[in-house]
């Protein structure tokens, strides 16, 4: 079962061009608005076509610029839930599931239509149309009307998206059971890195057309190969870096020198850390020559229900200035024990957390 | 009275509506899936019989159908003479409601969200499904509203069918001819009961179908909102 993509499309701003393959594992696309991920998916799916490059799956070539095959949408046998679903308003969610079944016998629709509506708890809705459905109820009408054509892969375009935001755990779980039954190619496009880490085992990073990143999603988000993809996966500090002759490195915007765990074999350019990964001291150490143990004042807050996003300065500020050199978040009974104990604070900066980045 | 008139106009607009309501959906349908500048052009020629005097268009259609055209030797070949018969009534009155049938669905088929007809075609369902089930269902009211535009114009048309099937009683001449060669032969009285006729047929016609379309536009409102 393997998903093969090999595209290269021009669009108006730049030129999606990446080459991954899929197996059975999800795989989740991530990238900023407008970086390509849904002109890629359409490509895939046959609604668009590239300029150049091949798209094979399990070994049956759906597209291929140098053969000349562009097999079309209808004999893909590509499933694709859209971003706003494009249920058809005028047939009932039994009509819509049913729509891709025209080959099956009355019987047989009739036995699959109802395991699809069992499987995506639609029960009780199938006379219902569309209009009359919640978002969750809709999101799980596109899902059942793509699985109905027993799909060889299966593409989601930000599934997530148009859901309000306490709906979305539970259609998320929803989504976990069937890629967990699925276990086909899996391809999820999304802009938002929890969903992207929770729904995929497999990670793509895409920026402007290009893979950025690509993995499973425990190293991509661990170690992120560059500082784009540091970025795009959601780290907030960075800093200019160098290696120092003894194998420390230095940091030359937070003005230190850090051990790192990391060795990566080009020199680095840039050390990062996530906002979490930074632990607050709450005694004062011993001695200021503490491993990558950095002071720093408090420049300002921002809170979340449970969390806390501190801004800090590694410099006495200037009263005058929210300039700030690190982002640190965490839960707020941890601020409630440190809030008030004199500045500077200090922060560790775990060399197990800190990452290199060579560009 | 002979009631001829009223027949061949039936007839004769019945028949006409079905060609367009065909042709101008297919023509639509054909025009939805190219965006090429020079497309401008086809547009132009399928409205031109919109914007050109009837008579004009009726002229043109004499010069293609005529013994001497290119569309009327080539009937001639099979022994076939449109102009000045029962057909060439069906003709004017099918070209000249073709821009309106043409204009109104294709607006109609480009209101349905391309994402709909493309969830369908990866659903596997052919062009003509797509078509049928998801396009044309979706575009229906606006279709509906330009075969009723279409099947009114086929119903007024007057000069073209002047020009191509003239006046021959019993064969080619339809309400709106038989009132303007009553006037002329100053049958004050044939003329207005004929006007009349044509009063209550549109009235007739147009409110009918509007509670019609209401009643459909109602249940579906309904039945959607379930």
């Amino acid at each position: 079962m393997a998903l093969d993509v090999q595209i290269e499309k021009k669009l108006p701003d730049f030129e999606l061009n990446v080459a991954f393959s899929a197996s059975e594992a999800p795989l989740s696309i991530l990238g900023p608005s407008g970086a390509g991920k849904t002109m890629l998916l359409r490509c895939i799916a046959g609604l668009e076509q590239p300029g150049h490059g091949r798209v094979s799956l399990n070994g049956r070539v759906l597209f291929d610029s140098d053969q000349g095959i562009r097999v079309p949408a209808r004999r893909r046998r590509v499933g694709m839930v859209f971003q706003h679903y494009a249920l058809f308003p005028h047939r009932t969610v039994a009509e819509n599931i049913a729509f891709g079944l025209l080959e099956l016998s009355r019987e047989e629709q009739a036995a699959r239509l109802s395991t699809l509506i069992a499987r995506t708890h639609l029960e009780g809705l199938a006379e219902r149309y569309p209009r009359a459905l919640s978002g969750g109820e809709q999101q799980r009408t596109a899902l059942a009307r793509a699985l109905a054509i027993d799909p060889e892969a299966l593409l989601l375009d930000e599934p997530l998206s148009s859901l309000d935001t306490h709906l979305r755990s539970q259609v998320e779980a929803q989504l976990q059971e069937t890629f967990a039954a699925y276990r086909r190619p899996t391809l999820l496009v999304t802009h938002n890195i929890e969903e992207a880490y929770r729904l995929g085992e497999q990670l793509l990073v895409l920026s402007r057309g290009k893979v950025a990143a690509f993995g499973s999603k425990e190293d991509v988000f661990r170690r992120p190969p560059t500082r784009e993809v540091g970025q795009l996966t959601g780290c907030k500090n960075f800093s200019r870096a160098r290696r120092n002759a003894d194998g420390s490195v230095e940091a030359l915007d937070w003005n230190c020198r850090l051990r790192v765990e990391q060795t990566i074999s080009r020199p680095p350019a840039f050390v990062g850390i996530r906002a979490h990964h930074i632990d607050f001291l709450e005694s004062t150490p011993p001695g200021a020559a503490s491993e990558n143990v950095l002071p720093c004042w408090l420049v300002r807050t921002s809170e979340t229900p449970f969390r806390i996003t501190l801004y800090l300065s590694l410099r006495q500020p200037a009263a005058d200035t929210s300039a700030y050199d690190l982002q640190a978040e965490v839960f707020k009974e941890k601020w409630q024990r440190f809030r008030n104990l004199p500045h500077p604070w200090h922060v560790r900066l775990s060399p197990d957390s800190l990452f290199l980045m060579p560009e | 009275m002979d009631l001829s008139p009223l027949w061949i106009s039936l007839a004769t607009s019945v028949t006409a509506t079905a060609i367009t309501f065909v042709a101008g959906l297919a023509a639509a349908v054909w025009r939805e899936r190219y965006t090429s500048p020079a497309m401008a052009l086809v547009d132009g020629i399928f409205l031109l019989p919109l914007v050109l005097p009837p008579t004009v268009v009726g002229f043109l259609l004499l010069l293609l159908f005529g013994r001497h055209g290119p569309l009327g030797k080539l009937l001639l070949q099979f022994g076939a003479t449109i102009v000045f018969s029962w057909p060439a009534t069906v003709i004017a009155a099918a070209v000249v409601a073709f821009p309106l049938m043409y204009l109104t669905s294709r607006a109609a088929l480009e209101q349905v969200q391309p994402e709909l007809l493309q969830a369908a075609r990866t659903l596997g369902a052919s062009e003509w499904r797509v078509f049928r089930e998801i396009a044309l269902p979706l575009a229906w009211p606006g279709v509906l509203a330009g075969t009723i535009l279409s099947f009114a114009r086929a119903l007024g048309e007057f000069g073209a069918t002047l020009m191509i099937a003239g006046n021959i009683p019993g064969r080619t001449e339809t309400i709106p001819i038989a009132i303007y060669f009553a006037v002329e032969a100053d049958e004050m009285q044939r003329a207005l009961t004929w006007c009349a006729v044509d009063v209550v047929i549109s009235l007739a016609l147009l409110s009918g179908l509007y509670y019609w379309t209401r009643a459909q536009g109602l249940g579906r409102a309904q039945r959607m909102a379930r």
